[in-house]
């Protein structure tokens, strides 16, 4: 198998068997991030301008820290990036995720994840392809879907 | 969702070399992906939109050009229910068996 090149732009879509609005809430509510994102809570008001923070667990140490670069509840959230959660890519410059829902018929959304901007942060470019993403958002299915965290 | 599209749009090995393609650079042009495929702009169109109508593929613009995409979500949701089930048995299996030898041994 070969390996993967890095990439500065990361695409993924899926088609989810929810509303807009629960795609939205399940992206901005730490009590659905705990259940899909690595166990994270996200902490953000979610307006353009103020910060977006993911927490340990134990809200102990800040994994991923932001900002808000655009909000369009429940349609559209843009921030920026930055993965505290290891050493390696720590130090590495801001990337940017993207968030688009759009509402389809019989009852589906289609979310589509965009992390671009990701020149300067190689590190994490490899960190989140592959099983990276992937893990969260169809983690991110499961629960909407069935209500329960992905494996259990 | 529908399984049918992705085993459609992967049952055909120019398609799969597309995907090959994108895996291993991913946001090209058409330009780029026909370039050294022997098949007219307009086949590997229609390649590419079979792909994109499974969601393997997705386009973004950027600037005048319009960028394809590899999407690994489709082929994970395979892996998920057609291929972790079967492989799992198989595996729990060989457990089962390990087990059953050391309680006999």
């Amino acid at each position: 198998m070969s390996t993967m090149t890095q990439t500065t732009v990361q695409v993924y879509m899926m088609f989810i068997k929810a509303s807009p609005e629960e795609i939205w809430d399940a992206i901005t509510k730490p009590e659905f991030t705990s259940r899909y994102f690595h166990g994270s809570l996200v902490d953000s008001t979610f307006e353009a301008g103020t910060p977006y923070r993911s927490w340990s667990p134990d809200r102990s140490t800040l994994w991923v820290e932001g900002d808000v670069l655009d909000s369009d509840p429940p349609r559209r959230l843009s921030h920026t990036w930055r993965s505290l959660y290891n050493e390696e890519t720590a130090g590495e410059e801001a990337s940017r995720v993207t968030w688009e829902i759009e509402p389809q018929d019989g009852g589906f959304s289609k979310l589509v994840v965009v992390h671009d901007q990701l020149e300067g942060a190689p590190k994490t470019a490899e960190s989140v392809s592959g099983a990276g993403w992937m893990m969260v958002l169809s983690g991110l299915k499961t629960l909407l879907e069935t209500g329960e965290p992905l494996g259990s | 969702m529908n399984d049918d599209p992705v085993f459609k749009a992967l049952a055909d090995p120019t398609r799969r070399q597309l995907l090959d393609r994108l895996f291993e650079r991913d946001g090209r042009s058409l330009t780029e992906l026909e370039s050294d495929l022997a098949m007219t702009r307009f086949g590997v169109m229609k390649h590419l939109r079979v792909l994109e109508d499974a969601g393997l593929v997705v386009t973004r613009r950027s600037g005048r050009e319009k960028l394809h995409y590899l999407n690994p979500v489709p082929i994970r949701l395979i892996h998920d229910r057609w291929i972790d089930k079967y492989t799992e048995r198989r595996v729990s299996a060989l457990a089962d068996l390990k087990h059953e030898l050391e309680e006999t041994a």
